[in-house]
């Protein structure tokens, strides 16, 4: 009997000068996944992408708990952006239901899911650090995420998963004084992040790393599909703040961030900027926000729609589009809860990107992606 | 005097059940609330082009959902790209009806380049024969890819064979993506698969 090895584990021999690679899935520069790269002395000639080593059946798991059993463990895929990856869920399970959203819980959210936002960025920033052999860049990123984490706790009460949007609201009102206190830590967070600028966005080192490697043209970042920074910093102007908003986001002014260039240095500086954005609308929606009023609306116990209904919302997460396609039947539990997520959409740009490329270029190049194995795989 | 002014309201009764026409005028309201205009002008392209073939599922504000039959499913993709300026799918999810013995493939496609389809999305909806002893990519639980017209669904699609087992006819690469290689169990999201101890 011959053993045949199963697909992705065999070898391939292509050419004599041809070696195939295996990046991961235990190695600092791909992540939790396996990126199977062809090389040819220095150069990429083709990739493969395997992801999966993180897959922990979300979408399974959503059939067998209630709208609001739900919450807890469909945050779990990007931790530090739980507020964000949990929004296109409530907004959606809203809709099937049909719940009004009181006007403070609406300005809650967007603070939330602004703080959420830079959390996220800043870890991302961090880790991108480490990819870039740069460990100013990793202490600096994690130790000023603390000031919004600590924002986050006063607010819900957790670091990181918070389980703080619920279908009819946010689960707590916010704590007494905590305008002033946020106001406060996000004016000096916006400073910290500025002076970003001259440690790392114009430092040499990370210029030569990623200025013009993995250059995404326009036309390939719409045809790939590709979402969130990655599209912004190959010229499109695309936002859902901005094109579809949702919440209270039409009421604020909010600034999309766009690049040309559409190399890792674009696709690095465009979240950074994001961050700033944020903090804007951060300030904004603390000005805006009613000063008292109710956060949350009670829900019946197990409620569930009238017949077979669907519905598809999406939100802008830390790194992009983010959408939630739910199908109901009628019973407490959704009958199929499908997350497109940004990080799986924007992996199909990365063999595009590595062909080509040298093979000591392939961490800046895939962690410039914005991409999140963990919410990838789900 | 209770009598008296029990009758005078016992009349007004009956004159405010006279005017139940409500429902008469209610009727006119019912058209517009709807069909918001700008996503019937898209589906009304659609049925305009195809007529029978297509089904509009529903017109909603910012989402127009279409179902089409596995055969035409290529055809009318194509026209949503080069007819209606839709450049990229966002997300492909499968459905599974074990009760009408079938699996729904759900395509949500979004546009980039046309400003006024940013909010859109066009739900297109197909589905394809459910096997009860699925062989996966060696049964009849099969579609025609649109990869060749959205390059977009590449990875999605591969995602949708190997948790639903609805293989993609023409798909340049239909491996495994997110399960392990020797993963010998159905295809895990359909709903004959089920989570031990639930």
């Amino acid at each position: 009997m011959t053993f045949t090895l199963p697909p992705g584990l065999a070898l391939k021999k292509v050419d004599e000068r041809i070696m195939t690679l295996n990046v991961g899935p235990q190695h600092p520069g791909s992540g939790h996944m396996r990126i199977i790269v062809q090389i040819d002395g220095d150069y990429i000639v083709a990739c493969d992408p395997d992801p999966g080593y993180v897959h922990r059946g979300e979408e399974k798991m959503a059939e067998y708990r209630n709208y609001i059993t739900n919450i807890p463990h469909l945050e779990r895929p990007v931790i530090h952006d739980s507020c964000n990856v949990l929004y296109p869920y409530v907004l959606g399970a809203e809709e099937l239901l049909g719940i009004e959203v009181p006007e403070r819980a609406k300005y809650v959210r967007v603070i939330a899911s602004e703080l959420n936002r830079c959390i996220y960025i800043m870890y991302w920033l961090a880790i991108y650090g480490i990819f870039l052999g740069h460990s100013t860049m990793f202490m600096w990123p994690a130790g000023d995420r603390e000031l919004l984490i600590d924002l986050m706790e006063k607010m819900t009460g957790a670091r990181v998963t918070h389980a703080h949007f619920v279908p009819g609201g946010v689960r707590n009102d916010l704590p007494p004084n905590f305008e002033d206190v946020c106001l406060r830590q996000v004016n000096y967070f916006e400073k910290r992040i500025k002076e970003y600028a001259a440690v790392f966005y114009d430092n040499p080192i990370l210029i030569s790393r990623t200025k013009d490697t993995g250059i995404l043209s326009r036309q390939d970042a719409i045809r790939y599909g590709t979402t969130g920074s990655v599209l912004r910093a190959s010229g499109v102007d695309y936002d859902l703040r901005v094109k579809e908003p949702y919440d209270v986001y039409d009421e604020l002014d909010v600034h999309t961030n766009v690049m040309k260039e559409g190399d890792s240095y674009a696709r690095s500086r465009v979240p950074w900027l994001d961050m700033m954005e944020s903090c804007n609308i951060i300030r904004q929606a603390l000005q805006k926000m009613p000063k008292s009023g109710s956060v949350r609306v009670k829900l019946k116990p197990n409620p569930k729609t009238k017949g077979l209904e669907s519905v598809y919302k999406r939100v802008e997460s830390g790194r992009g589009s983010l959408g939630c396609y739910i199908v109901s039947d009628a019973k407490p539990e959704p009958y199929r809860v499908k997350m497109s997520v940004p990080s799986f959409r924007n992996l199909i740009a990365l063999p595009n990107l590595l062909r080509g490329e040298k093979l000591g270029n392939m961490p800046s190049v895939y962690w410039s992606l914005n991409y999140w194995p963990v919410e990838a795989d789900r | 005097m209770s009598t008296e002014t029990e009758n005078p309201p016992a009349d007004a009764k009956p004159e405010v059940k006279s005017p139940p026409p409500k429902p008469a005028p209610k009727k006119p309201e019912a058209p517009p609330v709807e069909l918001p205009a700008f996503e019937k002008g898209i589906s009304d392209k659609l049925v305009e082009k195809f007529g029978d073939k297509v089904e509009v599922g529903f017109v909603k504000e910012d989402r127009v959902r279409i179902n089409v039959g596995r055969e035409d499913v290529h055809d009318v993709a194509e026209f949503i790209r080069d007819e209606l300026n839709y450049d990229h799918v966002e997300s492909v999810s499968g459905v599974d009806y074990p009760q009408d013995n079938e699996i729904e493939v759900v395509y949500h496609i979004g546009s980039y380049t046309e400003s006024s389809l940013a909010r859109q999305i066009l739900v297109l909806a197909t589905r394809a024969q459910r096997e009860t002893n699925p062989i996966p990519g060696n049964d009849a639980t099969k579609l025609p890819t649109l990869r060749d017209v959205f390059y977009s669904v590449e990875f999605h699609e591969r995602e949708v064979f190997e948790m639903f087992g609805v293989f993609f006819d023409g798909h340049p690469d239909n491996r495994r993506l997110l399960l392990p290689e020797d993963w010998a169990d159905l295809p895990p999201l359909r709903k004959d698969f089920a989570i031990k101890g639930r």
